[in-house]
């Protein structure tokens, strides 16, 4: 069972390396070797590179601000912290896009996409701020180091691996990113896909593009290895953690605070201005209520079967990793999170054409959309599952068994009443995820099938800005659920230990 | 109280993947509280888990109150746990999360009896017999100290009138004041329900204290089974005799007439041995310490005694451990002191050894 969903998982990367390489040499060099792709190339390094550095610099600076310092209001501030993950980066874009057009530059796919992103490095970073031992910094400064010196030797290195984990995360948003790149009018290699694919439909040329992307991506995951290295950051010792004493700002308080303020200005402000706007002025007796609560109605009904399938499918990955940890377990476990590096371009490319080739009655149907969805999600319901299947350790099933529990039986009393809120967090993270999921339903979604996120496209790349207001709208409070439940997990995070 | 044995395991093998964990075990539990004693690796939680139809037994029988749980006949089917009539608390408890101490309690009744006012009684019953407030009923696993988490945890098991209970290491979580109150109200509990208990355990103090028998436990096998007395008293061997009160072993030679001529002079031995070499046995309680010219021993030769250097002291207040090390001999001793003769690390002490000691013929030569 859990053979097979890692072996569904594992297809989209087996698709574009054989399909690539079924291709002659010199086809794929004529190809591969022209300018177009150079200039491709260019432009998706030097977004990643200005994104991630951005998005990380934003995230730890304000993951310590919040957590370390005594700057008023640090609950809010978290939460307007991680707030920007509620708005998908495409809303986001769109927000940027029809209040000025001066973000059409790399600066400005830079700015947006870091401000869409830096969430990713900033959670992390918190959770890891929190369950770092004070008593690391307290020796630090008693040994005579100053603060920024502590913070360079001591809390840098001990964070690293929670920001590097959350640059990588970052690295790959952006690889990955579709929908806000094309509005801000920033070809990179994944726009350039799907134009390709919208263009001649054949495939070949957007399958060699997708094989240059998923090298990006590997190469990404290898540097975040080489960095990580083998180093343990572990803390020494038990012992009860202890939260430290927030810095005291004083008369500097101005000096934290002012940055708190442009970060949230810029990664909320403007979007959510410049929406309000348009659906002020936008929102004309024209606009056509019916198709938002059609396109609103399917996406809740996909969401949730997507989520009850990857969650179904998740339960063998996890209990086979939880309950019966062995090299090969792990493997299978490992391999579905392949698919979460793979952009939802590929995904969807690699389904499109396998359904062509292979099962020509299910190209453009609901179970290929659903399959699609369950790849792109699936690490998310298996780190879920996991989680909540080790908070059922056998011992308690022996126990039940003891007490005369057949083990279907023990499994129903105990099992899965302690399961089951864990269970029903996977389908919620998963179906948030996939309603607000843009690059794969526009390739794999069945004729006919609107969306909200696929309706809010076709008006938004239309330049018809009010008549996208409404479904903007509907996106973000689709996606605040989910937002808020990370934002509670990094401080739960903190707390336990 | 019955007639039969509440457990009997003969000849018990049991392996895991090629490597045998329990190799050949007998063990008889009439009534009563037996503790299985042995260092972390020895099998003993294996031996439990057999017991309670976790691990299929490789050869040998295991029958609880007479009946037979291990296959009759090869290849055929064990008894599985539930059917088995045990009660079973493993490490840390394991109570239910999800339910409260009530339900947790009640969770072995059968269905019939889980609701109402029996079930009622039942539990308040339990309660009581593991000394705990009827007041904790409503109470979840998370808002109980761990000393009442492992008394819940035996309520449960006893609730169903188990004839045994098996208890696995059930203390080893609970810090020192806590981990003996929490024992002796645990067999207390167990001896008033009417069960035998098996307790195993790797606290050589909790299994002497607690249990009416002892089984010594190492590499599979039992090296002695007996009452905590004649276990502590009369070691089958060697191996019982430093695991059990922690005695030094030291060669020595007799020709046969009572006595052993060793490092520490000549000492008198508890059983008669054949003329050839022994290792003798000796526990801290009979090493005493002196200092030359100390006035408490003037009325003994100041000189007597062999002399040693201090290598450590642990000060435990009511009294202290010295480990000594005799002069010319990379031998290393431990005495107790009371509190107020310690003496200090690098001193140098004369030791005396009271009493009979104890003598093992040596392996290989005897």
């Amino acid at each position: 069972m859990g053979g097979a969903v890692a072996a569904l998982t594992l297809l989209p990367l087996v698709y574009v390396v054989v399909t690539s390489a079924s291709y002659g040499a010199t086809e794929a060099q004529e190809f591969l070797f022209r300018d177009r792709i150079g200039e491709l190339l260019w432009n998706t390094t030097r977004l990643l590179v200005g994104g991630v550095v951005l998005s990380a610099v934003l995230g730890v600076a304000a993951a310590w601000t919040v957590e370390r310092t005594d700057v008023p209001g640090r609950g809010w501030w978290h939460g307007l912290m991680c707030a920007p993950l509620a708005v998908p980066a495409f809303v986001n874009g769109y927000g940027w896009v029809s209040t000025t057009q001066a973000v059409q530059s790399y600066t400005g796919a830079v700015l947006v996409v870091s401000l869409s992103y830096y969430p990713l490095v900033y959670l992390p970073t918190v959770a890891a701020l929190r369950r770092l031992d004070p008593g690391l910094e307290e020796v630090s400064s008693s040994l005579g180091r100053g603060r920024a010196h502590t913070f360079a030797s001591v809390v840098l290195p001990a964070i690293s691996p929670a920001v590097l984990g959350g640059s990588l995360l970052v690295g790959l948003h952006l690889l990955a990113e579709y929908g806000a790149l094309q509005l801000l009018n920033y070809p990179t290699l994944t726009t350039a896909i799907l134009q390709q694919y919208g263009t001649s439909f054949t495939g070949s040329a957007a399958t060699l593009l997708a094989l240059v992307l998923v090298v990006f991506c590997l190469l990404l995951l290898g540097l975040e290895l080489l960095v990580r290295g083998r180093r343990r950051r572990s803390k020494v010792g038990a012992g009860a953690a202890r939260r430290s004493t927030p810095i005291h700002l004083g008369r500097r308080r101005p000096l934290a605070l002012a940055p708190l303020v442009a970060l949230v200005v810029l990664a909320l402000g403007v979007p959510l201005t410049s929406l309000t706007r348009w659906l002020v002025r936008g929102t004309s007796a024209t606009f056509d209520y019916a198709t938002l609560a059609a396109a609103a109605s399917t996406t809740l009904g996909l969401s949730v079967l997507a989520g009850l399938v990857a969650c179904l499918a998740a339960l063998p990955v996890a209990w086979l990793s939880v309950r019966h940890r062995s090299p090969v377990t792990t493997l299978v476990e490992r391999s579905t999170y392949t698919a979460s590096a793979m952009p939802g371009i590929v995904v969807g490319l690699a389904l499109v054409t396998i359904s062509i080739r292979a099962v020509p009655a299910l190209y453009q149907t609901l179970p290929i959309l659903v399959a699609g969805y369950v790849i792109l999600f699936l690490p998310r319901a298996v780190v879920s599952v996991r989680s909540t299947l080790e908070l059922a350790p056998p011992a308690l099933e022996d126990v039940a068994r003891s007490l005369g529990c057949s083990a279907p039986e023990a499994a129903r009393r105990v099992t899965l009443p302690l399961i089951a809120p864990g269970l029903g967090a996977a389908v919620a993270l998963v179906s948030l995820a996939v309603s607000t999921e843009l690059t794969a339903t526009l390739l794999l979604s069945p004729i006919g099938t609107t969306t909200l996120s696929v309706e809010f496209w076709s008006k938004a790349s239309s330049v018809s800005y009010g008549g996208a207001a409404p479904y903007a709208l509907a996106l973000i409070l689709l996606s605040i659920p989910a937002t808020w439940l990370l934002s509670r997990v990094s401080l739960d995070g903190g707390s336990r230990t | 109280m019955s007639i039969v044995n509440a457990l009997q395991v003969t000849g018990l093998r049991v392996g895991f993947s090629g490597t045998e964990v329990l190799r050949g075990l007998d063990l008889t539990v009439p009534d009563g509280v037996t503790a299985v004693v042995g260092s972390s690796g020895c099998g003993k939680s294996t031996l439990l888990r057999t017991i309670a139809g976790f691990h299929e037994a490789a050869e040998g029988e295991v029958r609880l109150a007479g009946e037979l749980m291990t296959p009759a006949t090869p290849g055929g089917r064990s008894v599985p746990p539930r059917a088995r009539n045990i009660g079973y608390v493993p490490q840390e408890g394991a109570l239910f999360p999800h339910l409260d101490v009530a339900a947790n309690i009640a969770f072995g009744l059968a269905r019939g009896r889980r609701r109402g006012a029996a079930t009622d009684a039942r539990v308040a019953e339990m309660l009581d017999l593991v000394e705990l407030g009827s007041h904790l009923s409503g109470r979840y696993p998370h808002e109980l100290s761990g000393g009442q988490q492992q008394r819940v945890a035996l309520a449960r098991a006893l609730a169903p009138g188990p004839a045994l209970v098996l208890l696995d290491e059930p203390f080893s979580s609970l810090d020192a004041g806590l981990r003996e109150e929490t024992g002796r109200a645990v067999v207390r509990a167990v001896r008033t329900a009417g069960a035998a208990a098996l307790l195993v355990t790797h606290d050589q103090g909790e299994a002497l204290s607690l249990a009416d028998q002892v089984a010594v436990m190492a590499g599979g096998r039992f090296l002695q089974v007996g009452t905590p007395l004649g276990v502590y008293l009369e070691p089958a061997d060697a191996a019982v005799a430093t695991f059990l009160g922690h005695a030094a072993l030291v060669p020595g030679v007799t020709n046969g007439g009572g006595t052993a001529s060793s490092l520490l002079g000549p000492l008198p031995l508890k059983d008669f041995h054949d003329a050839g070499p022994l290792l003798l046995a000796i526990r801290p309680e009979q090493v005493e310490v002196s200092r030359p010219g100390d006035d408490r021993v003037d009325d003994d030769d100041p000189g007597e005694g062999v002399p040693a250097t201090v290598v450590d002291v642990s000060f435990f207040g009511h009294d202290a451990t010295v480990r000594v090390r005799v002069d010319g001999h990379p031998e290393i001793l431990t005495a107790r002191t009371p509190a107020d003769s310690v003496p200090q690390t690098g001193d140098r002490v004369l030791l005396q050894v009271n009493g009979e000691v104890l003598a093992f013929a040596q392996d290989g030569q005897a």
